[in-house]
């Protein structure tokens, strides 16, 4: 790893850091990884399923941890066992409501085991390389040109689906019931969704690490919803956010010879800090107005009543 | 009309209900012979109603009687045990955006960030598949139909803030407008005057009433509190002891019949202007029902 120094001059940074291959290829990965695990996660976010993704998350450790055992491919470990995960989900997800007691502790149960599973996999491989860490937190430096085509494909397949199941799916997202009465398959989608959170961890787990896809999957879109409540630029503002703070964290990680995920994570912490801390001003800047201004206008009844006479 | 809520009497409340209605067309909503069985239980059976365009039928019945799952059996989403099912002369659950639904209760989480008009929107063109596109020709006016819908509930002061947000009242106004934005045919409300307050409940009822008879609009309202609803409807459905009585309300809505239905004394006097006032109801407190006589 290089130590260069920051120069504040961000052209000449990335003139530096583009001139390595495997830093390309991190910027690449980054960029895609951060646009689909933004866009999945806010629909995650919306429906409250991020315990769920929190699972699948879980298990993209033992499925990478098994790849370096076994020796394939690292993107069919994080894939095959993100999607098989997700499947599993959509099958104890018998009940029409989502997010029940019961199947929380089963998810739970089995997110546990498969934690156990690849803690025993790494011991197994009792590897030179980075031993778990990497794979738990989050690592740029081994991103082969292979892996960044195979997230790219993965990513434009989620991001087609999503754009073409996205409108029924936030309705059964947001009104179950009347989604249903409408013909829309409320089941269907839930299974399919739960399937395209599988992808889109496995995606953001190869970046962040299994423990840390949280930082690009719930942050981006939390901070985003605490920004707007208009589905579709919240939904952008979601990518853009997530974007930002991976090219940032990557800029920082190349620099500072510390973790990514930290750096990815902290950045996107600290934009939800500050759109939290930016909404109160806006509410209280409102409040002030209000108060100082004219009286709450009344729109009440009364005027439905004279319209409906 | 003998008030009697037997399944004997099915078939004679059943010629009660065509003799009160002007066969003019094809009814809009026909069940016939209905039975709904849920968990292995049987509801009601035996049902028989024809509702036509325009007309506004409440459906009454004790808690648990089955009366949400009436509206489920007519949406196509709890299919009916036996008996032939009509919705706009199709089966249920086929007559699509051509049917508007409210379910019963529902409120949304404190946290959901989707606005009031979103979820309007929804009601609109949420069932599409696709993006919608930014230039499409017809988004001018779906915006204003939106906002139209808003305006007719009367809920354009909040329909920008997060829905989450909004007071149960408020949130029940922008259902109510998500039901009716796509000019529904058929409109299935179940409590949709639930969690409004006395002013709001008869200001909701008028507007539905309106909606009905003016654009002939078929309404089936389900409807713990008959009062508001009293003198905008056409005809009132009955559900218990496993059948249903339907008939227009002066013959529904009478000491006896109610008596009978609850099992407990009920007492239905009539104002000076033709209003019936319902005293002793069992789900109605006694505020509602000082209302109309006062
Ligand atoms: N999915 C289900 N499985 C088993 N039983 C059910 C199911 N849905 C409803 N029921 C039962 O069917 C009965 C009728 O339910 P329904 O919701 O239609 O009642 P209701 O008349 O609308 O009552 P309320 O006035 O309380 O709204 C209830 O006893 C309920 O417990
Ligand atoms: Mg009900």
């Amino acid at each position: 790893m290089p130590s260069p120094v920051f120069s504040w001059n961000l052209l000449y940074d990335f003139q530096l850091m583009w001139s390595y291959p495997f830093m390309v290829n991190a910027f690449r990965a980054g960029a895609i990884v951060a646009v689909v695990a933004g866009a999945v996660g806010w629909f995650m976010v919306l429906r409250q399923q991020t315990f769920a993704g929190h699972t699948l998350s879980v298990v993209a450790f033992p499925g990478a941890a098994l790849a370096t055992l076994a020796g394939f491919s690292l993107s069919l470990g994080y894939f095959g066992f993100c999607v098989a995960a997700a499947l599993v989900l959509a099958a104890m997800r018998r009940g029409r409501e989502p997010g029940g007691s019961e199947e929380s502790a089963a998810t739970g149960v089995v997110q546990a085991f498969l934690l156990a599973c690849g803690y025993l996999f790494m011991a197994l491989y009792k590897g030179l390389l980075e031993g778990p860490q990497a794979l738990l937190f989050g690592s740029f430096t081994g991103i082969t040109t292979g892996q960044v085509t195979t997230l790219a494909l993965a990513g434009l397949a989620v991001l087609l689906v999503l754009a073409a199941v996205g409108r029924p799916l936030l309705f059964a997202s947001v009104d179950p019931q009347v989604a249903a009465a409408r013909g829309v398959p409320v089941r269907g989608l839930s299974i399919a969704f739960l399937v395209l959170l599988g992808v889109a961890t496995a995606e953001a787990a190869q970046i962040t690490g299994a423990l840390l896809v949280f930082a690009l999957m719930v942050l981006p879109a939390a901070t985003a919803q605490v920004l707007t409540a208009r589905p579709g630029l919240s939904l952008l503002l979601t990518a853009v956010l997530g974007f930002t703070v991976t090219w940032a964290g990557l800029v920082a990680g190349f620099y500072w010879n510390y973790p990514l995920g930290f750096f990815v994570t902290s950045f996107a912490f600290g934009l939800f800090l500050l759109a939290h801390g930016a909404r109160f001003a806006a509410r209280a800047v409102e409040r002030h107005r209000a108060a100082s201004g004219a009286g709450p206008s009344s729109s009440g009844p009364a005027a439905l009543a004279g319209g409906a006479a | 009309m003998n008030p009697v809520v037997a399944k004997a009497a099915e078939s004679e409340t059943g010629s009660g209900v065509a003799l009160d209605v002007t066969p003019t067309s094809e009814p809009v909503l026909c069940l016939c012979g209905a039975a709904a069985r849920v968990g292995g239980r049987t509801l009601w059976s035996g049902v028989d109603l024809e509702v036509q365009a325009g007309e506004f039928v409440a459906v009454l019945g004790p808690n648990g009687v089955g009366k949400s799952t009436l509206v489920k059996v007519l949406l196509g989403i709890v299919p009916a045990a036996e008996g032939e099912i009509r919705v706009l002369g199709r089966r249920p659950g086929e007559a699509g955006s051509r049917v508007g639904y409210l379910p019963q209760r529902r409120s949304f989480d404190p946290d959901l960030r989707i606005r009031g008009v979103d979820v309007v929107r929804m009601g609109l063109d949420g069932d599409r598949w696709g993006v919608p596109l930014p230039w499409a020709r017809n988004r001018r006016a779906q915006q204003r139909r939106v906002d139209e819908v808003i305006e007719l509930v009367g809920a354009s002061a909040y329909a920008h803030r997060p829905i989450g947000q909004c007071s149960g009242g408020e949130q029940q106004r922008l259902l109510i407008a998500q039901a009716l934005v796509r000019r529904p045919e058929v409109l299935l409300l179940d409590e949709p005057l639930d969690s409004l307050d006395l002013p709001n409940q008869s200001a909701v009822a008028a507007l539905i009433g309106r909606i009905c008879h003016e654009e002939n609009v078929a309404v089936v309202m389900v409807a713990h509190d008959v009062n508001p609803i009293l003198h905008h409807l056409d005809r009132v459905v009955y559900i218990a002891e496993g059948g249903a009585v339907c008939g227009p309300p002066s013959e529904v809505v009478n000491s006896e019949t109610l008596t009978r239905l609850y099992r407990t004394p009920v007492e239905v006097l009539s104002t000076q202007d033709g209003r019936l006032v319902v005293v002793g109801q069992p789900e109605a407190p006694a505020v509602h029902t000082n209302r109309h006589a006062g």
